[in-house]
């Protein structure tokens, strides 16, 4: 058997149906071979190779099944940098591969030749170049076990052509063993009993629900902690959807453009129970000033996690789903249930809730983001899937779209990768073709990628992408007006395509949007195609995302609120 | 923040063993993972180890407790590293060899030397008429010490292997578990935390201050 086809057969062997690549030179022995497999192998082409790793990690997150990624040598591998990248950041599983020049010629500059083990080193959770053929399908089966197990993450592996070339005599091992890795899915019942012995004596107890729970699939345990114990619930933005946001518990995303309600419960909070999130500067603010006070929890699956960002009092080395079921478990044995309902903190919280509800649904008017958001929010359905771009249009999202389902959410949240939407949005509905994906974006974040319409065309992959057009790059024209005197440096697209034509040029249809009335019709009728239909809104330039918290500030610093989040919890308390 | 080893002191020198997998990169990983995670490493030996398909990495490095515990735990994450042994200040042979060419143009300089070389077990290894060459095998404060001692004759070259070191008998706790209270300030017990992967049998979760 030749190596290339002992790729593919392994590919196989993982259940891949999808792959997302380009060709080029030495990559053809394995295209060639995935040739002759055309029936149970679809190999997706793109347009860049960014856009490929990208549907890669679009595909794992609606799926939870790690994302394939191919691309040649040099620039086919650099491109998928970006993609492998803000897989590292999100823990997104992927499979990203590229050919390399044959063995021989490693080192001596050879066209095409790059060091992509050198390059993908502090971006992947491992990466291998194979240059033993007979260890091509041993690496394989470890690369996909990797990329999943424990904390997921991207695994890069190289793959010189004559390697890809080579007659392989060994057969494909069903499983291997990583004597150096063995994730601690189970926590330990003494940290539990610490933790809950915790959250049974705190007034003011919170939740802090991470990516991690997304990924542990922890929404059915999330959900019987949450109903016996009654403690209200943040998110992380790589949280969202994980617990029911139309739950009277649920405060939303916290942090930098957080919700009052959840930041105030942060800042107030006596325990903070941390699951499957890393604490990032996105969601504490000052570190210093963060859960002052306050007992920390801190549960993941990577060790390194814990104590790295913020001072921690009760670590929980475990899985997340099996940490909240050890929890649940323990808090009704120590009698714990309905301990926190109707209690002051959480009748504050479900008032504070209110109240910023009622302001959402009353500040939104005219082409505004947040109007037209809203209004994308109430048009979708519970399972439809939103992927999104990098800015305000992602904030505007996190704010007023209310997700109930796991895996509906689906963003780049710890890299912040412009251009992640439209190719994340191709490779869900690839993942779970059976329903609607939008893609939520704006028109800098949409050109980064734009080229993938032809992807989406081409293999008849609908998609619906929602560009937030402003003609700003208009996250950081927020950022110049409020702190830097409106010193507009580098931010207006005063020439941009007309998006509904250029969604025309790739044989697909557009829509422009410039009323108000429009854009549900629009929607309406993007929904009803059997193709990509974009549309284009024209919003205000001027809609800026609040609440928000200033660079280096601490989480009670928020700016832009309303007045309830100065109180204190005492004045909240006593009904001041 | 840059840590510059400089504003440590000696106290804060911490000496690991490392069990890795002998594969091509391995010391890339290490020193990558360094360099991102902002840690600085003081003196580095890789060398084989009676185990076959695996190398001993020695590492030293400066840092306070939360240093030392996130650098154990980020070492630990590496799938190439097998194992990471904290090796106890008091239960630890630690050795640095050093070659350093002193100038010493008269006899009174050379005997000098000589002397110096005697008091501090070092031996003359190399001699030309300008200088001699002096080989110390010892820990390395007392390279140190030497080579403050002899400065003023006129150092003019030093190389030094950094260090190389052993536990004494049943010195070795694995998974970056300290050893019998060496350090001033306690124990850190967080450390449990990072066995992740690598543990063998070792209990989860102190207390992680």
């Amino acid at each position: 058997m030749k190596g290339s086809e002992v790729i593919v057969k392994c590919l196989q062997q993982q259940g891949v149906q999808d792959i997302f690549g380009i060709t080029g030179g030495a990559v053809i022995p394995l295209y060639d071979a995935l040739y002759d497999h055309q029936d149970t192998i679809r190999n997706i082409i793109c347009r860049h190779e960014q856009g490929a790793a990208h549907m890669a990690a679009g595909f794992a997150r609606a799926s939870g099944k790690p994302g394939v990624c191919v691309g040649t040598s040099g620039p086919g591998g650099s491109n998928m940098i970006t993609g492998i990248m803000d897989a590292f950041m999100d823990s997104t599983p992927m499979v990203a591969m590229a050919g390399q020049v044959p063995v021989s010629f490693i080192g001596k500059d050879a066209f095409q030749e790059t060091d992509m083990i050198g390059l993908t080193m502090p971006i992947t959770k491992h990466n291998f170049q194979v240059r033993d053929p007979e260890k091509l399908a041993e690496t394989l089966v470890k690369a996909f076990k990797l990329s999943t197990e424990g904390r997921p993450g991207p695994i890069y592996i190289d793959l010189p052509k004559d390697v890809q070339n080579a007659t392989v005599k060994g057969s494909i091992p069903k499983d291997v063993t990583i004597p150096s890795y063995r994730p601690r899915v189970k926590p330990n019942l003494y940290q539990i009993k610490k933790a809950v012995t915790a959250l049974l004596k705190a007034e003011r107890p919170l939740i802090i629900a991470g990516g991690g729970c997304i990924i542990a699939g922890a929404k059915d345990a999330l959900a019987a902690f949450v109903n016996a114990s009654h403690i209200p619930v943040n998110t992380t933005t790589m949280g969202k959807g994980i617990f029911n946001e139309a739950h009277p518990l649920a405060l939303g995303v916290m942090g930098m453009h957080g919700t009052e309600e959840a930041n105030y419960a942060a800042v107030h909070t006596d325990c903070m129970l941390a699951i499957g999130c890393r604490f990032s500067d996105r969601i504490t603010g000052d570190t210093s000033l963060f859960a002052q006070g306050a007992i920390v929890i801190h549960a993941d699956i990577d060790p390194s996690e814990i104590g790295k960002n913020v001072r921690v009092d009760i670590p929980v080395v475990g899985d997340a789903a099996e940490t909240i079921k050890l929890l649940t478990q323990v808090f009704l044995e120590e009698k714990g249930k309905d301990k926190h309902k109707g209690s002051a903190w959480v009748k504050a919280l479900e008032e504070l809730r209110q109240i910023g509800e009622s302001h959402k649904a009353r500040d939104v008017k005219g082409m505004t983001q947040s109007n037209m958001i809203t209004q994308l929010g109430r048009f979708l359905k519970q399972e439809d899937i939103v992927t999104t771009g990098v800015g305000q249009h992602q904030m505007f999202g996190e704010h007023y779209l209310r997700r109930t389902l796991p895996r509906t959410w689906i963003t780049s949240g710890g890299a912040g990768t412009m251009g992640y939407g439209l190719p994340a949005a191709i490779g869900a509905k690839v993942a779970v073709p059976d329903r609607e994906v939008y893609d939520l974006d704006g028109d800098g974040s949409f050109q980064m990628t734009s080229q993938e319409l032809a992807t989406a065309k081409q293999f008849g992959i609908k998609v619906t992408p929602v560009l937030m057009n402003n003609q700003y790059l208009g996250m950081v024209k927020q950022w110049l007006d409020l702190f830097q005197e409106r010193r507009h440096s580098g931010i207006h697209f005063s020439v941009n395509p007309d998006f509904v034509k250029l969604a025309e040029a790739y044989h697909l249809s557009g829509i422009s949007v410039t009323r108000e009335s429009e854009l549900v019709p629009a929607l309406q009728q993007a929904r009803k195609a059997d193709e990509t239909v974009l549309i284009d809104v024209h919003v205000d330039p001027e809609d800026n995302i609040f609440p928000m918290l200033p660079p280096g500030k601490g989480l009670q610093h928020i700016i832009g609120g309303k007045a309830y989040f100065t109180k204190t919890w005492d004045e909240v308390r006593q009904g001041k | 923040m840059y840590s510059d080893k400089k504003e440590w002191h000696p106290s804060h020198r911490h000496v690991i063993s490392l069990m890795v997998v002998d594969e091509p990169g391995v010391l890339t990983r290490i020193s990558n993972m360094f360099f991102k995670r902002n840690f600085n490493i003081d003196t580095l030996t890789v060398s084989p180890s009676i185990i076959n398909g695996q190398s001993r990495i020695t590492l030293s490095f400066f840092g306070d407790d939360s240093v030392y515990e996130q650098l154990i735990k980020q070492l630990n994450k590496l799938i190439d590293v097998i194992k990471v042994s904290d090796l106890p200040k008091g239960d630890t042979v630690i050795r640095d060899l050093c070659l350093v060419r002193v100038t010493a143009k008269d006899a009174a300089t050379q005997n000098q030397l000589i002397n110096y070389c005697r008091f501090y077990r070092a031996r003359i290894v190399d001699a030309t008429h300008d200088d001699l060459m002096v080989e110390m095998v010892g820990k390395p404060e007392k390279i140190d010490a030497f080579l403050e001692l002899v400065g003023p004759l006129g150092i003019k070259e030093v190389s030094r292997t950094g260090v190389t070191a052993l536990a004494r008998g049943n010195g070795v706790k694995g998974n970056g578990m300290r050893g019998n209270g060496v350090k001033g300030n306690g124990s850190v017990s967080g450390a449990s935390t990072s066995a992740g992967s690598k543990t063998a049998g070792s209990p989860d979760g102190g207390d992680v201050r």
